[in-house]
């Protein structure tokens, strides 16, 4: 498909959302929505709060501390895991639980173990995502093709080798389509973190619209998320699409 | 043979020995040409014909030729699976164009079992569909499972059978339709050759009972000399009759007439216009301009 | 039970009694962790208490309710978009981009048109579990064997005999699956509005336990959560495993 084609695509989106944004808020009216007008200046004005850009980098500190906690515990978990059959079959179900499991009903856990500090947002933000992470991983890891390794054992390679240059490799993609999830999940973690645990953050400053009803603010900060979220996820997406980090089929 | 049991069908003229002249043209395809429409960049492919010839009524006709050179588009069109660009086909009289004609059955080479259902309810599947009164679904059902040998499977679900019994089983459920012309493209590329010997004198017993037309794709240059009365040589893509051999092998035969002498002879002189083909085709380069119909 | 099972169950208990000593030794704090044998205690009372059994029983029909609309929904979707290449390709990245949305951030919205009620804690469900409805249904749709068509085709099955005997049926085990984590989902979106903005229901009883400093209640609140989630994705993987058969043959 034409790179011509990709951004007719992408343009088609964005107005589409746009213009049912707009129908909506003409049908249901100024107390629930702003429309997207309004929505995106208020969102360039708040942009020019220090106080503003203050909660925006709390944010961002916590995703970003976070988000490299549940690559690499996650990461590195989920191959032991994939490697080790035994230790990989009886983790499996207990992961598979805990990610069916509502984390809101352990956020109290969290504020006891942790109170009202950035550790607790962080903790918030590692919980949602380390365990897709492992799942993943662990996934992609038990699922390369025995052939794969047959081939490399073959030709001699010691095991720690067979590990690193065949089984790691050929596991990436199915890693790094958990590390888009992960990562995604763990940004909205940290936000509800910012929402229950802190007095700072873009979280705590929705949860302040809320109740104050301030529906533009509202709106403008789901904005700011909306689009983080999405440009995060999509830049996620053109890593796993590299050439070189696609297996060979 | 199936003594105690009702034919299938009985109401189609017994095929006459080969080479009899009063035998009605059963499908006609006449100058078929088939070209896919390239989408933005990419160019159109020309993927088969001009192909022109005739199947008699019961006769079985095969087709052999190089991947790629375009024979299950053929298949597809004979079918009114797919439009031809060019040309027509005629069955029984009239056109075939767009949808497929009550009483042609095809049997294709991917696994094509419904495996949510068992292998009673898979045969039983296009009978149920045309709400076919149930004694006669019964009756045909018990007559298709019995003929395939699939009495002691057919409570199973696919899942559960070889590759070689899901093929059955997809034969048997084109079977029950009492189709006038059967169209196989490639039924037994995914079995080894044991099994498909077996199949194939299986194939023969089927067309022996129904008296049916049957065009076999294949790229078996064994499968086609044994089994066929006539056999098309396809050039590679696009494709078209380098040549049409008669085999002239007596209704009755099984695999064991790959000891007759002209069974090689047969083969050699297919292999000897395939080759060319099959290393065009190998090289990706266009088939022979050769065109005998 | 398999080897892995017995070991699981090891682990588990080896914990389990860990957690138990460090409590009753007081390496942890009674006001943050309490003993696993308490909370089983103050499980027993949430069981046994009827204003909670009547809470958790409206909790549970919300997410019933949740994720009936959104099973339909997100299947009629699925059925609707799929033939629909060009519309496809175009809203590709925002449903596989779905979850990575801050779904909560509409919630407010929700309330405002729907009120404080059980209403627009059910939507909020019903948009949390949709996503996964039709991304399954897109899947289970997607992967249907092209043969399976020229069959049908064979048969002369027009449109409509085409999507109900062929198309959904070869779809059901990803549909399913979707169904699965439909329910999954529908119960976060529920106890996750209940627990930030709601009077009532088991998310709130949470959130009200921690609050009023009953860590008792709070705990026996998880730990029944968590069993019931237990309990299910064992149900359903019993149910998973009886459909086995009726899946597509796996080709070596």
């Amino acid at each position: 498909m034409g790179r011509s084609e990709k951004i007719q695509d992408a343009v088609i989106l964005v107005a589409g959302v746009l213009a049912i944004w707009q129908c909506l808020y003409l049908a249901i009216g100024n107390s629930a929505l702003t429309s997207p007008a309004e929505t995106i200046s208020k969102l360039i004005g708040l942009l020019s709060f220090d106080w503003f850009w203050a909660d925006v980098l709390e944010s961002l500190r916590a995703m970003v501390v976070a988000a490299v906690l549940v690559v690499v515990f996650g990461v590195v978990f989920g191959v032991l895991l994939g490697l080790h059959r035994l230790s990989g079959s009886v983790a499996e179900p207990v992961l598979a639980t805990l990610y069916a499991l509502p984390k809101v009903s352990l956020y109290p856990v969290v504020l006891l173990i942790f109170g009202l500090t950035v550790s607790a947002r962080i903790a918030f933000g590692v919980m949602h995502g380390i365990i897709p992470v492992m799942l993943f991983t662990m996934s992609a890891t038990a699922n390369v093709h025995p052939v794969l390794v047959r081939s490399a054992r073959v030709m001699h390679l010691p095991l720690r080798r067979v590990v690193a240059n065949v089984v790691l490799p050929a596991a990436v993609p199915g890693i790094i389509t958990g590390l888009r999830i992960g990562i995604s999940v763990t940004i909205l973690g940290v936000l509800i973190g910012d929402m229950f645990a802190s007095k700072k953050g873009l979280g705590f400053r929705l949860m302040n619209a809320i109740g104050n009803n301030d529906t533009p603010t509202i709106m403008a900060i789901a904005l700011l998320l909306s689009v983080f979220a999405l440009t995060v996820n999509y830049l996620l997406v053109l890593l796993a699409t590299e050439r070189r980090l696609r297996a060979a089929r | 043979m199936m003594a105690a049991t009702k034919p299938l069908v009985s109401s189609i003229a017994a095929p006459s020995q080969q080479g009899s002249s009063n035998a009605l043209a059963h499908v006609e395809v006449e100058k078929v040409v088939k070209i896919f429409r390239g989408a933005k960049k990419t160019a159109d492919v020309h993927a088969l014909g001009p192909v022109d010839f005739s199947i008699r009524r019961g006769e079985f006709f095969a087709v052999v030729g190089p991947s790629g050179c375009g024979k299950s588009t053929l298949l597809d069109v004979m079918a009114g699976l797919s439009r031809p660009t060019a040309g027509k086909v005629v069955f029984e009289g009239s056109q075939v164009l767009g949808s497929v004609p009550s009483g042609i059955g095809a049997v294709f080479q991917d696994d094509a079992s419904f495996y949510w259902l068992d292998v009673s309810e898979n045969i039983a599947f296009g009978l149920r569909q045309n709400g076919t009164d149930p004694e006669e679904v019964r009756r045909r059902l018990d007559y298709a499972i019995s003929f395939m040998g699939l009495h002691d499977f057919a409570k199973a679900h696919p899942a559960q059978l070889s590759c070689g019994m899901r093929q059955r089983m997809c034969i048997a459920r084109t079977l029950v339709m009492q189709p006038r012309l059967i169209l196989l493209d490639e039924p037994f590329g995914a079995l080894d050759q044991q099994t498909r010997l077996l199949m194939g004198e299986e194939l023969l017993r089927l067309w022996r009972e129904t008296g049916a037309s049957i065009l076999l794709i294949t790229h078996s240059l064994d499968e086609a000399t044994m089994l066929a009365d006539r056999i098309g040589v396809m050039s590679a893509r696009p494709g078209r009759f380098i040549d049409i051999i008669t085999t002239g092998w007596p209704r009755e035969r099984t695999s064991e007439i790959v000891s007759d002498p002209q069974f090689g002879a047969i083969n050699a002189h297919i292999w000897t216009l395939l080759r060319k083909e099959s290393l065009l085709s190998m090289r990706g380069q266009q088939g022979s301009a050769e065109n005998r119909g | 039970m398999s080897d892995a099972g017995w070991i699981r169950l090891a682990v588990i208990a080896a914990a389990v009694l860990a957690l138990e000593l460090a409590c009753r030794l007081g390496y942890v704090d009674a006001f943050t962790v309490i003993a696993p044998s308490q909370m089983a205690a103050a499980l027993i009372n949430v069981l046994t208490s009827r204003e909670l059994l009547i809470e958790i029983s409206a909790s549970l029909l919300k997410v019933a309710v949740a994720v009936s609309a959104s099973v339909t929904a997100g299947i009629v979707i699925g059925i609707v978009l799929h033939p629909m290449k060009r519309v496809r390709r175009i809203v590709d990245p925002l449903l596989s981009s779905y979850y990575a949305l801050p779904l909560f951030a509409f919630y407010p919205l929700f309330i405002v048109l729907l009120g404080v009620g059980a209403a627009s804690i059910i939507l909020m469900g019903f948009v949390t579990a949709l996503g996964a409805m039709v991304l399954s249904t897109l899947d289970g749709l997607d992967q249907i064997p092209q043969v399976l068509t020229k069959v049908g085709r064979m048969h002369q099955m027009g449109p409509i005999a085409s999507m109900l005997r062929l198309q959904l049926p070869a779809a059901a085990p990803y549909v399913l699956a979707g169904g699965r984590l439909a329910i999954a989902y529908a119960f976060i979106g529920v106890i996750a509005s209940e627990f930030i903005l709601s009077g009532q229901g088991l998310g709130f009883e949470i959130g009200f336990a921690y609050n009023s400093f009953d860590t008792r209640m709070m705990y026996g609140l998880i730990l029944f959560i968590l069993l019931l989630v237990i309990v299910l994705n064992l149900v359903l993987h019993a149910w998973d495993d009886r459909l086995r058969l009726r899946r597509r043959p796996v080709r070596d």
